[in-house]
């Protein structure tokens, strides 16, 4: 297989949201939407995918920017990850999203790559990302579930013949904030929650969120419901900048003197989307937010795990993620 | 598949430069095929090491995974940009009597990173030092001859800003 060097494409770059939709009507499958391109561009270059039409977002300026709205903020999607990082706005009502913003990969990263790019990215499973022909890829295999796979990144919850899981940090930071999704095609537009954003393998294997090919997600919205939370986000990775979570965890919290009124939970890198966990949010409020509460959340947290061969630490990470969010 | 060579026009170190080049290329080829300027690294050329980092519109920006396209209508300065007519930039000379450089391939884009940083301040804390180059991989140096290195260039900036000042 000929790798690093991307084959021509037919690039075409619309000026407005209406004719974008159009294109990826016309294009479907053969159409690819690039927005910084952090994530297309080594698709392209291992010819892993090609594209027949490259439609090229740069020129939407619509996409672009941070607005304060009546109950919240919305954030267009081709909004960079450094601009979000580094907004007011956000940096003082969602800290978790500025402060999972932070987190992605390095600064030459998060200058050119967006929101929209970072929730919408591909799994980093390297089995499918080199291209082989397993189930995400249509085929009828996982290598990473083998005997003697390579897979202590992979998922410990919600496999199903697929064992990759979702590389994103914002997407955490925004479910935890309750955040709607804007996505639009050619026939209309529809709100769809965070959580429900992203795509577990048992019901499609081959996409990671909700979006058809036509599909553009347009922008985030993130209501006030959380402002003046506590908040708590933290990544653990194998090196200190420029790499994937190996898990991560992103807490919303309120509470009334020690006692908590209500709290979101959402861990990363630990199944195929962000893991919301009701169950311990369910059991955390109206307790004081104390060290036996972290522990019961923690120990909670990682009930119905299931190992492969290499990443049985994944468990022992999250329970002590989860405590010491919990534990501010 | 197109494949067909078009004009593209990029503002590179101050100069709007016209080159032809395939519309699959990223503006890194553009920049050392196209134009011949090949102090920008091709690396890993897939978005992992930072040696092919350029400053587009005052960020330090990843080329190798930069469709040319995107490019367009942004001002790129690349290492060759750094330096005026009047000598190399501090952070070059300071590369230089600090052995901040072994192999050297690494060095272009770290100087770019790190050019940007010093835009921002003269007097960054070693950790804000390491934030700005945590983009960029050295496989020889151990990294704390550059971080001196950076430090040492900042404070010469600062010193010739005061006597700037006071000189006139």
């Amino acid at each position: 297989m000929m790798k690093d060097m991307i084959p021509g494409f037919e690039l075409i770059q619309p000026t407005s949201i209406e004719g974008a939709l159009n294109l990826l009507e016309e294009y479907g499958e053969n159409g690819w939407a690039l927005a910084g391109g952090m994530d297309s561009l080594g698709w392209f270059k291992n010819r892993g995918k090609r594209p027949e039409a490259v439609i090229d977002l740069e020129g939407l300026d619509a996409l672009k920017g941070i607005d304060e709205t009546a109950d919240g903020i919305e954030i267009g999607a081709l909004t960079t990850l450094t601009e979000i990082e580094l907004n007011p706005l956000i940096r003082e009502r969602f800290w978790l999203l500025a402060e999972a913003a932070s987190k992605v990969a390095s600064p030459q990263i998060r200058n050119a790559g967006t929101l929209g790019g970072n929730l919408c990215q591909d799994t980093r499973c390297w089995y499918y990302r080199y291209g082989v022909s397993c189930y995400r890829a249509g085929g009828n295999t996982c290598y990473a579930a083998a005997p003697e796979a390579l897979n202590r990144e992979h998922a410990i919850f919600g496999a199903s013949r697929c064992v990759a899981v979702s590389p994103s940090d914002t997407a955490t930071a925004l479910v935890a904030l309750d955040a709607e999704m804007v996505v639009r095609n050619s026939s209309g537009e529809r709100v769809i929650k965070a959580e429900n954003f992203f795509m577990e393998p048992a019901v499609d294997i081959m996409r990671m969120t909700v979006l058809d090919p036509e599909d553009l997600l347009i922008k985030v919205r993130i209501p006030n419901t959380w402002t003046g939370a506590d908040f708590y986000f933290e990544k653990v990775s194998d090196r200190g900048s420029w790499d994937f979570p190996l898990v991560s965890v992103a807490l919303a919290i309120k509470s009334t003197g020690d006692r908590i009124d209500d709290a979101r939970i959402v861990c990363g890198a630990v199944q195929c989307i962000p893991r919301r966990l009701r169950n311990v949010e369910a059991m955390i409020r109206g307790q004081g937010r104390d060290e036996d509460t972290a522990a019961q959340a923690g120990a909670m947290a990682i009930q119905g795990a299931k190992v492969l061969n290499y990443n049985h630490f994944k468990i022992p990470l999250m329970e002590n993620l989860v405590k010491r969010a919990v534990r501010g | 598949m197109p494949a067909v060579t078009q004009i593209v026009r990029l503002t590179v170190n101050g100069d709007l430069r016209e080159v032809g080049v395939p519309m699959h290329f990223t503006l890194l080829e553009a920049l050392r095929y196209g134009l011949g300027l090949t102090g920008s690294k091709q690396g890993c050329d897939k978005g992992d090491c930072g040696a092919c980092t350029v400053i587009l519109d005052g960020r330090p920006t990843l080329s190798c995974i930069t469709p040319v396209f995107e490019a367009e209508g942004h001002a790129i300065v690349t290492v060759e940009g750094l330096a005026d007519v009047e000598g190399p930039h501090p952070l070059q000379d300071a590369f230089d009597l600090h052995g901040a450089a072994q192999c050297g391939f690494c060095t272009p884009g770290i100087l770019c990173s790190a050019a940007v940083l010093l835009e921002k301040t003269t007097s960054p804390s070693r950790t804000e030092i390491k934030e700005a180059l945590s983009g960029n991989l050295c496989r020889c140096t151990g990294y704390s001859k550059i971080y001196d290195a950076v430090a040492s260039a900042g404070q010469r900036l600062q010193v010739e800003a005061q006597l700037g000042e006071s000189g006139r």
